[in-house]
């Protein structure tokens, strides 16, 4: 049913977002590493209100009816998009979250509305269904659109390319169909996000689901196999304008993070690994006139390491890589935050002048080699990884896992899943929360939203 | 219906369609904020303008052509339905309306969606029965050739309804555009924005009632 009133959690600006409440709960889904037990992933439900008796605690979880789904990301149905001048739909409600395994393909839809502690599924969308309608598989990245929700797929049902973008109905849910028209040379896809005040799409590079799905290939690695471009496309005839190709000793370019104001044509591209150094890097794009380009602008170095403490696939190196996996950029565009998986820093840029970053800030929890600990959890593993951060940019949560054959090879020992939280100064600087200290019993926790939307969850088309 | 009513009732159902964002002024302010410049928000108003008078004037010529061809007994519970129909639709898909993805616009892109804005609404549609009410023995020297008929607007009539109810809307929207630009902001969306398409799909039904009984 339609609201009388624009959906609260919607807002026309990425500034006027960042006034929006305190989140009270917050959305994880939880992967179970062993399918063969017979044990389904679930969504799990967080407790963010200081005011709770059950703060910082799991308080809610609904199992999904597949086995081995591996949820990974997911996203709202509907968010401050809708808000848009030229297909404006207000009345909607932020109340689903679309929830894709990216191992089998299929895709939950749950509803959080009637207990927002106990989200149930509502629908089903299965592998087959996405298959046919649109030729892809393996569904990845979700952001509400002005007109539909867009999906980003890894690859095709064969496990090959191309990978791509299709869109489902905001209301019911159907799959619509692929969105390109006109691909151009782009085969690898992993994430994408807009422009929407220049009617501009970027997509990212991981690999074919063929290239991940055991793990990370050491030749395809080492022989710069893996994605290492950027695309840049025209949102509204679908059509591919650009490849920003970095070169092919920067191996996976994964995560996006343009800026939230819709004016301004910058963003941010984490990449992975260097073959050349093990380092890892940030890569700034931008329009200047019609031409975009894109350039380093962040290098994280690796770190020298006693063979004895590596596992068996960066022995021969010596080195910790940092691994950038992940990154966030807070609503006024001003601080971007970086997971460093390998190493288990997390790092604050100052990114105001977006061409000359600041280091502003640095935690490290977990890491491959320095394993540092929590006060609430001892030594840990796993590293900070996915990462979301309130409206506000004041607080942020992370969890320890990346993906299920890929934990194997840089943690053998298991990632034991946990999700902490640090305090971010308005001005620059973080702390670590010492008290709020999650633990997950033999499962692994990912992609993080906050009730109400997050840092990652909105684009908004009024600056 | 004569005299005064039906054409302030034409100019009311503009003045509507200008206070509704989803009908142009919200696109004419996010063109001005994203090119920071208020003059983006004045131009934007011709196409908008443009694009709404097409579409009402093609329903007002169709209801007026009809009038001369057609016997009003046949002509006036055919529009009655039809406007009870779509009003019908209009509450059960509010959000059946055309998937336009774009926020660079030039003129003739902008006039091209406030037309199909303003169709998908039905806004034309909603003039019928005020077209049917108008006398046209009231329209001046040329409405002699359709005196015959018992009821209906002139062809004069109709431009004026077309125009009448165009400028209204024009009126409202600019008005709304800049002051929303220039003072108020947008936050003003998150608390005003009530649900019109719930009253709009009732008033067409209301309005489809209504002709039957004029």
């Amino acid at each position: 049913m339609a609201l009388w009133k624009p959906d609260q959690t919607f807002y026309p600006s990425p500034k006027m977002a960042m006034s929006a409440p305190r989140e009270k709960l917050a959305y994880v889904v939880a992967f179970n590493p062993d399918a063969r037990n017979g044990k389904h992933d679930a969504l799990c439900v967080l407790d963010l209100d200081p005011g709770s008796r059950t703060y910082g605690q799991i308080v809610g979880r609904t199992e999904v009816t597949g086995v081995g789904d591996e949820l990974h990301h997911f996203g709202w149905n509907a968010c401050s998009a809708a808000l848009c001048p030229y297909a404006p739909h207000p009345h909607i409600e932020r109340r689903y979250l679309i929830v894709p395994g990216l191992r089998s393909s299929r895709m939950y839809v749950f509803d959080t509305k009637p207990d927002p502690r106990s989200p149930r599924i509502v629908r089903v969308i299965e592998p087959e269904e996405i298959a046919e309608r649109t030729g892809y598989s393996r569904p990845h990245t979700i952001h509400c659109g002005p007109d539909a929700i867009y999906v980003s797929a890894l690859g095709t049902p064969a496990g090959d390319g191309p990978g791509g973008i299709f869109l489902l109905d905001h209301e019911s849910f159907d799959v619509l169909g692929r969105w390109e028209v006109d691909r151009g040379p782009q085969y690898f896809a992993y994430d994408f996000w807009w422009h929407l005040g220049h009617d501009v799409v970027v997509t990212s590079e991981w690999g074919t689901p063929n290239m991940i799905e055991n793990g990370v290939v050491p030749d395809l690695l080492l022989g710069g196999k893996y994605g290492h471009a950027l695309h840049v496309w025209d949102l509204r005839r679908r059509k591919h304008v650009k490849s920003l190709d970095i070169g092919a000793e920067n191996q996976m370019v994964l995560e996006l993070r343009p800026s939230h104001d819709p004016t301004k044509t910058y963003g941010f591209a984490g990449v992975v690994i260097s073959t050349k150094d093990l380092s890892a890097s940030i890569w700034l794009w931008d329009r200047k006139g019609d031409d975009w380009s894109i350039r380093k602008v962040i290098e994280i170095p690796s770190e020298p390491a006693d063979p004895a403490a590596l596992p068996p696939a960066l022995k021969p190196f010596k080195a910790v890589p940092p691994l950038i996996t992940d990154i966030n950029l807070s609503l006024d565009d001003r601080f971007l935050y970086i997971s460093c998986w390998g190493t288990g820093d997390f790092k604050q840029y100052d990114v105001s002048d977006p061409y000359n970053p600041k280091l502003t800030g640095n935690i490290r929890l977990g890491g491959i080699v320095s394993h540092a600990a929590h006060p609430r959890g001892g030594a840990l593993n796993g590293a900070p990884q996915m990462v979301e951060m309130s409206r506000d940019g004041k607080r942020i949560y992370f969890s320890n896992s990346l993906y299920g054959a890929w934990d194997a090879q840089f943690y053998p020992e298991g990632v034991k899943g946990w999700v902490a939280k640090v305090d971010a100064n308005p001005s620059g600087g973080m702390t670590l929360d010492n008290e709020f200290f999650i633990k997950f019993e033999g499962e692994r926790p990912h992609q993080i939203r906050l009730e109400g939307g997050d840092a990652s969850s909105d684009s908004y088309c009024y600056p | 219906m004569s005299g005064v009513w039906p054409w302030l009732a034409v100019a009311a159902l503009g003045a509507y369609h200008g206070i509704d964002p989803s009908m142009g002024w919200l696109f004419a302010v996010a063109l001005g904020l994203q090119e920071k410049r208020s003059s983006r928000v004045v131009w934007a108003l011709a196409p908008i303008a443009l694009g709404h008078l097409v579409s009402i004037g093609v329903v007002v010529a169709i209801v007026a052509s009809l009038q001369t061809t057609v016997a009003v007994e046949w002509l006036r519970p055919a529009g009655a339905l039809a406007l009870i129909l779509f009003g019908v639709f209009r509450f059960l898909r509010p959000r059946a309306h055309p998937r336009w993805v774009a926020m660079r616009v030039n003129f003739g892109e902008l006039a091209l969606w406030s037309f199909l804005m303003a169709s998908a609404h039905g806004a034309g549609l909603m003039l019928f029965p005020i077209l049917l009410g108008m006398n046209p023995a009231s329209a001046g020297p040329h409405a002699h050739h359709m005196a015959a008929m018992a009821h209906g607007a002139s062809a004069a009539q109709a431009v004026a309804v077309v125009i009448l109810h165009t400028s209204a809307m024009v009126a409202v929207m600019g008005a709304i555009a800049l002051v929303v630009y220039e003072r108020v902001g947008l936050a003003i969306l998150r608390s005003a924005w009530i649900n019109l398409d719930i009253i709009w799909s009732g008033a067409l039904v209301a309005a489809g009632v209504l002709s039957f009984a004029i």
